[in-house]
C-alpha cells in the first residue's frame, strides 16, 4: 500500500462511536475511525486528549484502571472485540508502552515469555521464537552471545526493541504503540521509526505519539484528537498540508499543544 | 536560625542515643547468655565427685548428646540434640504449610482485592499477627489436639504434628503480610506487559509478579522462621514435651524454647542445670543468627543481580 492509500482501503480494526468513560469522567467521545490493515495510523493530539485511552481499549487494555467502561463498538476483522476471549485478543493485538517494560528475567525469558503463556514449552521452538524475533527487531547481532543476561541491563534503545520483540514473539496482528520513543534519545527514536515501517509490511499498526515530526515522518494516516473527539482523520499528508479543521491546523502548526 | 540549630542537633542526639541504647540491649543480652552458659561447662565452686550433678559439662556431650535428662537419678544427661530437632522439625513442618498458602494468600491479596475488601482483610491479617500465643494454645489443646487424635486414630493430639500446624497458624500472617507488601510495590509496568501479551492475572502473578518479588518474599519466610523457631508458650502447650527424638508426626517432642520455660523455675539457682539452659538460650540466639545472616546475603545477591 503506497503512503498515500484511501481511507477506503480495508479496515483491520475499527472502532464505531466508541466512547470510554472513567467513573463519571469521559475520556473519549463517539469516536469512529478505522486503522487500515498493513498501514502504519498514527493518533496525535494535545496531552489529556484520550489518545492513549482510545489506544488502551483497543485491546481492553484500560480495563486495568478501576471504574474504566466503553460504550459503543470495537470491531478486528469486522467482529466485535468484547465477543472475543481478552487473552486471545491481547494475543493478537500486542501493545509497546511508552517506557521500556522489559521484565526483571533474562533475555530469553522475555521474549519466550509471551510464547510460554500460550503453552509453547519446547526449548528449540523457543529457541526459533527468540532468533526469528530479535531479528525482526534487529537485535539478534548485538545479543545472541548475551541471551542469559538480565534484560534490565540493556540500553533504553535496546530494551524497546526487545519489548517489540516480545511483543511479535506471541504472533499479533495488530501492534498498539502508545508514545513508544518518548524515553529514547532523537537517533534511537529514528531507529524504532525504521523499524516501524519495516514491520508495517506484515502487521497493522496504530501509534499513539505527541512528537507531530514523528507522525508525519512514520505513519501513512493520521487523526487529530481534543479533548476526547477525533476531531479529523485522513492521510499523513492531507493532515499536514491541507487541514480541513481550523483546531487541527493551529495544532499541527504549533499554536497550542 | 539558631534555634532551628538547636532543635536539629537535639534530634539528632535522640535518634543517636536510642540506636545506641537498642544495640546496647541486644549486646547485653548476648553477654549475659554467654556469661551464664559458659558456667556449665567450667567447673566453678566445690565439684563433688560424689555428686555427678555438680559435674561440669563437656562441649561434646552437650553438642551431640542424644538425650537431655537433667532430672536422672545417677548420671544426668544433658545432650540438646533431641531439643535442636524438635526446633527444627516443628519449625520447618510449620513452614512447608505456611510458605505456600502464605505466598498463595499474599497473591491473592495483592493482586485480586480492591479497595476496602482490601483493607479489611490485610488489616484482619495483621491483627491475627498479633493475637497471644497462649490463646492459639488453648485451641491447639481443646480443639486441634482431640481433633487430631480421633481422625487419625492415635491416643494423643499432642504431638509434633499439633504443634506444627499452631506454629504455621502463628506464621502465617507474618508471611501473608511481609509478602503481600513486596508484591505491591513491584512496578505495574510489569503487570501490563504480561496483560498486553495476552497473560491472565494469575499467570502473570506466578511468572512475573513473584519472581520480581522473590527477596521481599524471602525476607518474609524468614521472618515467619523467626516466629515459628522463637515460639513457647503455644508449642509448650500442645507439644506433649517428652524430650525424645520423635519417630513420626504422632510423637510428642519438645523444642528449645519450651525446655526453657519448663526447666529454668525448677533448676536449683546457679547450678550445672541452670547454666545449661543459658547455653540453649545461646545456641537459640545462634540458630536466629545465622537463619538472619543467611537470609541477608541471599537478598542481597538478589539486589545484585536485579539492578542494573
Amino acid at each position: 500500500m503506497s503512503p498515500e492509500g484511501s481511507v477506503n482501503s480495508p479496515a483491520k480494526l475499527a472502532t464505531k462511536n466508541l466512547s470510554v468513560f472513567y467513573g463519571s469522567f469521559q475520556a473519549v467521545i463517539d469516536v469512529g475511525i478505522e486503522f487500515p490493515a498493513c498501514a502504519i495510523t498514527a493518533i496525535i493530539g494535545p496531552s489529556g486528549c484520550g489518545k492513549s485511552t482510545l489506544l488502551r481499549s483497543l485491546n481492553r487494555m484500560n480495563e486495568l484502571i478501576e471504574g474504566a467502561k466503553i460504550r459503543g463498538e470495537i470491531l478486528l476483522d469486522g467482529k466485535n472485540i468484547y465477543q472475543l476471549n481478552v487473552l486471545e485478543l491481547r494475543k493478537r493485538v500486542g501493545m509497546v508502552f511508552q517506557r521500556p517494560n522489559a521484565f526483571p528475567l533474562s533475555v530469553f525469558d522475555n521474549i519466550a515469555y509471551g510464547p510460554r503463556v500460550h503453552g509453547i514449552n519446547r526449548r528449540q521452538k523457543l529457541t526459533e521464537i527468540v532468533e526469528r524475533s530479535l531479528k525482526a527487531v534487529r537485535l539478534w547481532d548485538e545479543l545472541k552471545d548475551r541471551l542469559d543476561q538480565n534484560a534490565l541491563g540493556l540500553t533504553d534503545e535496546q530494551r524497546q526493541r526487545l519489548c517489540i520483540a516480545r511483543m511479535l514473539a506471541v504472533e499479533p496482528e495488530v501492534l498498539l504503540l502508545d508514545e513508544p520513543c518518548s524515553a529514547l534519545d532523537p537517533i534511537a527514536t529514528l531507529h524504532i521509526e525504521d523499524l516501524l515501517r519495516q514491520l508495517k509490511e506484515k502487521y497493522t499498526i496504530v501509534i499513539v505519539t505527541h512528537n507531530m515530526q514523528q507522525a508525519a515522518r512514520v505513519s501513512d494516516f493520521t487523526g487529530f484528537m481534543l479533548l476526547g473527539k477525533l476531531i479529523e482523520f485522513g492521510t499523513t499528508s492531507q493532515i499536514f498540508t491541507r487541514p480541513q479543521h481550523p483546531e487541527t491546523e493551529n495544532y499541527i502548526s504549533g499554536r497550542f499543544g | 536560625m539558631k534555634r532551628r540549630r538547636i532543635a536539629d542537633r537535639g534530634v539528632r542526639v535522640l535518634f543517636s542515643v536510642n540506636a545506641v541504647l537498642a544495640a546496647a540491649v541486644l549486646l547485653g543480652i548476648l553477654i549475659f547468655l554467654l556469661a551464664y552458659g559458659i558456667r556449665a561447662f567450667i567447673p566453678a565452686g566445690a565439684v563433688d565427685p560424689e555428686d555427678p550433678s555438680t559435674q561440669p559439662l563437656t562441649l561434646g556431650g552437650f553438642l551431640f548428646g542424644a538425650s537431655w535428662n537433667p532430672d536422672a537419678y545417677g548420671q544426668p544427661e544433658y545432650g540438646i540434640v533431641p531439643l535442636l530437632l524438635g526446633s527444627l522439625i516443628t519449625t520447618v513442618l510449620a513452614l512447608l504449610i505456611a510458605i505456600p498458602m502464605g505466598i498463595a494468600g499474599a497473591v491473592f491479596i495483592a493482586e485480586r482485592l480492591r479497595g476496602g475488601v482490601r483493607v479489611a482483610v490485610k488489616m484482619a491479617v495483621e491483627l491475627f499477627a498479633g493475637f497471644p500465643s497462649v490463646v492459639i494454645g488453648f485451641f491447639g489443646l481443646l480443639v486441634l489436639g482431640p481433633a487430631l487424635a480421633r481422625v487419625f486414630n492415635v491416643p494423643s493430639g499432642l504431638n509434633v504434628l499439633n504443634a506444627s500446624v499452631l506454629l504455621a497458624l502463628m506464621s502465617l500472617p507474618t508471611i501473608i503480610s511481609v509478602s503481600d507488601d513486596a508484591l505491591r510495590v513491584v512496578p505495574h509496568s510489569y503487570r501490563e506487559a504480561a496483560y498486553a501479551l495476552g497473560a491472565s492475572p494469575w499467570t502473570t502473578a506466578i511468572r512475573v509478579i513473584l519472581p520480581a518479588a522473590r527477596s521481599g518474599i524471602l525476607a518474609a519466610v524468614m521472618l515467619g522462621f523467626g516466629r515459628a523457631v522463637g515460639e513457647t508458650m503455644a508449642v509448650l502447650m500442645v507439644a506433649g514435651n517428652a524430650p525424645i527424638i520423635p519417630r513420626s508426626l504422632f510423637d510428642p517432642v519438645r523444642t528449645i524454647t519450651t525446655t526453657i520455660a519448663i526447666e529454668l523455675g525448677e533448676s536449683a539457682f546457679n547450678s550445672i542445670h541452670f547454666f545449661a539452659l543459658f547455653a540453649l538460650g545461646f545456641i537459640l540466639f545462634l540458630i536466629a543468627l545465622f537463619t538472619n545472616l543467611i537470609a541477608e546475603a541471599l537478598i542481597r545477591r538478589e539486589k545484585r543481580s536485579f539492578t542494573l
